[in-house]
């Protein structure tokens, strides 16, 4: 088990919000994308905004209600809504209705395939839909809590109650359980598909080595952990939760089993949202205060991209190349920094 | 975050066909100008007419800490994430439990979650009975007996289908179990929306501003004669009285138990005692509340908790004339009164 000592304290930062151009989005964000080159914030409600570099601003209605959950593969933005619809948005700003529940219940969860296979869950139950248009679906024990695909095969992991559970959806065996106790809210498989990190209810994540469903704990938050991602390459996995980022260590065969993980970027404030760099060893991180700082993983060296002393930064995203970074607060208040 | 930000949430429990659908009717159709969303059990099945309608699975997770009471609504959890999408599209959230449900989870998920700690608060816990079936279902049904205990607003329903002596008998019942709680009784679910809604039960600023028989009458807080003027008389007809003209009963597995002092307590010695209390016996202690006098402390501390979560907090300062006295009330299952009693009086500063 490894545990995260308690955080530090700031020294003075070096600047960069002169170059960020401030976008104001006057409704609150919950995520943040890239659609070619084109940001793409998710509302809570009703609509997404598309944002070129110029701060050019094209907003489209896909929800008649609340939007709960979203995922891009940077062509198109998969996103699920309270209206029970199921919409994709791509690059062109042209909208798709992929699904519509028949009940109108919330679509809760969303994640994309590289090959163009969506899945999506409705309360217990995940649906997929592959690059050949056919629909499958798996029923859980419990609400889904989170999906995500692997990196390699058609092969999708749903998080719930008291584990994981790994589904083939082009194979007609059930699928494969993993489990350890309490409620995993969301999930995710290292990029080179040999751990599953969860992130839990409590305080926590959780993750296993797939060749043998080795255990390894995580925890030692204040906070829950709502945002993570995995660095260029995969050796680390960038998390929020804790007045620092959290970076666990998966380099090695053991991932983060008997390691300490690396806390960079400390501040007054609980880290509320990170996005890795795609290319280089650097990262996003933004604050309960507003706070956004590029960070670097070998010496934790900060750049600061925005002030604080608004509310909680809720999305971060790069461009596929890593030249731009997009960020928003919860109520709007929305930036683009170019490299 | 300002308490006031904080959008109240009301559970509706009841034993199944004792009135909780045609209460939150009445509650969305009442020209009140409020918004609810409506959190119910099975999705469409029922005849509500409400614009912000959520199906819930009343999921019951236990949380991973080895405390096998510690269980919350893991849908509660989820729905109330997605309803904050929508903030400024409702003023009230109301969770519709199955007739079946045990309400802790429901108030744990507010005590343990913290971001349904930052959005939310728990208002109260609103238990519909039916005055005809309910002293059966006490005998037969668990979770008709919880619900009671579990009440801070008892709706006492379909007066109109039972005699007065069948009423006094059951309201006997519900006050042998949870003498605390607001009674109101009802028919068709007809009572005051201020009655039912906007208690600030678990407010513990309000814990005795909406308690006034447990802070002032003492022991004998039996009635609530606040809203039951016309019905107030009927108490004379009976002899075995508590000075409110009610029988007593004493429920055979669940009671309330109330312990005051004038003596001042010792801070080193009660909060141990409380939260070791609730630690060993809190899978039988459904509520407890407090209001307490401290050893050289001019503020008066207050506390409530569910099962063995606990929160408190200094209230205010003790009123000139006003006795400094410590009250507390455990409402549970088979709870051990001389233990608890006996330890409360070690807690008293020497």
């Amino acid at each position: 088990m490894s545990d995260i000592p308690s955080g530090g304290v700031a020294p003075s930062i070096p600047s960069v919000t002169d170059r960020v151009r401030p976008i104001a989005l006057g409704a609150p964000v919950t995520s943040a994308h890239f659609l070619a080159e084109r940001a793409c914030f998710v509302g809570a409600e009703e609509s997404v905004a598309l944002v070129d570099t110029e701060g050019q601003i094209e907003r489209l209605t896909i929800h008649g209600g609340g939007i709960l959950c979203a995922a891009s593969d940077g062509s198109r933005i998969v996103t699920g809504g309270d209206d029970g619809k199921l919409v994709a948005v791509d690059g062109k700003g042209d909208i798709t209705q992929l699904a519509l529940d028949a009940k109108r219940r919330w679509i809760d969860n969303v994640a994309l395939h590289g090959d163009g296979a969506v899945a999506w869950s409705v309360g217990k139950t995940a649906f997929v839909r592959s690059g050949k248009n056919e629909n499958k679906f798996f029923e859980v024990p419990s609400t889904v809590g989170g999906l995500a695909f692997a990196p390699k095969g058609l092969r999708l992991a749903i998080a719930h109650y008291g584990g994981v559970t790994l589904w083939f959806p082009n194979m007609a065996a059930n699928g494969e359980f993993l489990q350890w106790a309490g409620s995993h809210l969301g999930v995710t498989f290292s990029p080179d598909n040999k751990f599953l990190v969860t992130a839990m209810h409590e305080p926590a994540m959780h993750g296993w080595r797939l060749a043998d469903n080795r255990h390894m704990r995580m925890s030692g938050y204040p906070g829950r952990v709502k945002s993570f991602g995995w660095s260029a390459g995969g050796k680390f996995l960038a998390t929020s939760g804790a007045d620092t980022v959290i970076l666990w260590p998966f380099a090695s065969k053991d991932g983060p089993m008997g390691k300490e993980p690396a806390m960079l970027a400390p501040l007054q404030a609980r880290v509320t949202a990170v996005a890795c760099h795609p290319k280089q060893n650097i990262l996003a991180a933004g604050y309960g205060d507003g706070t956004v700082l590029m960070v670097r993983m070998e010496d934790g060296g900060e750049l600061l991209v925005r002030r604080n002393g608004t509310p909680a930064i809720a999305a971060l995203a790069w461009n596929a190349k890593g030249t731009v970074l997009a960020f928003s607060d919860e109520v709007g208040d929305a930036g683009l920094l170019t490299l | 975050m300002a308490e006031v930000s904080k959008i109240p949430v009301t559970v509706l429990t009841g034993y199944l066909g004792a009135g909780k659908t045609t209460l939150l009717n009445r509650i969305l159709s009442e020209n009140h100008g409020k918004k609810y969303a409506v959190i119910v059990n099975e999705f469409g099945e029922i005849g509500i007419d409400n614009d912000l309608i959520i199906g819930a699975d009343e999921e019951v997770f236990e949380m991973n800490n080895g405390c096998i009471c510690c269980t919350v609504r893991g849908d509660l959890v989820r729905i109330l994430d997605g309803l904050m999408k929508r903030k400024g599209k409702f003023d009230a959230i109301i969770v519709e439990t199955t007739g079946l449900a045990d309400p802790a989870p429901v108030a744990q998920t507010f005590f343990v979650d913290e971001d349904v700690q930052k959005n939310a608060r728990l208002d109260a816990v609103v238990t519909v009975a039916d005055a005809k079936w309910l002293s059966e279902r006490l005998r037969d049904a668990p979770e008709a007996k919880n619900q009671i205990a579990f009440a801070d607003v008892i709706v006492l329903n379909k007066t109109d289908l039972v005699s007065r002596p069948e009423l006094a008998e059951v309201e006997a019942r519900i006050r042998g179990i949870n003498p605390y709680a607001k009674l109101h009784r009802t028919e068709r679910c007809k009572v005051a929306l201020s009655d039912v809604l906007e208690r600030g039960a678990f407010d513990l600023d309000r814990i005795l501003e909406i308690e006034p028989d447990f802070l002032e009458a003492g022991d004998e807080h039996d009635h609530d004669h606040d809203h039951d003027h016309h019905h107030g008389h009927d108490h004379h007809h009976h002899d075995h009285d508590h000075g409110h003209g009610l029988k007593h009963y004493h429920d055979e597995d669940m009671q309330s138990l109330s312990l005051r002092s004038d003596k001042p307590l010792d801070p080193t010695k009660f909060m141990p005692w409380l939260q070791n209390l609730v630690a060993t016996e809190g899978q039988k202690i459904l509520r407890s509340k407090g209001i307490l006098a401290f050893h050289g402390d001019d503020d008066r501390y207050v506390f409530q908790g569910v099962h063995m979560m606990l929160e408190g907090d200094h209230q205010r300062k003790w009123k000139d004339g006003e006795p400094r006295e410590s009250r507390l009330v455990f409402i549970g299952r088979e709870l051990p009164e001389q233990t608890i009693r006996d330890g409360f009086e070690r807690c008293f500063a020497s």
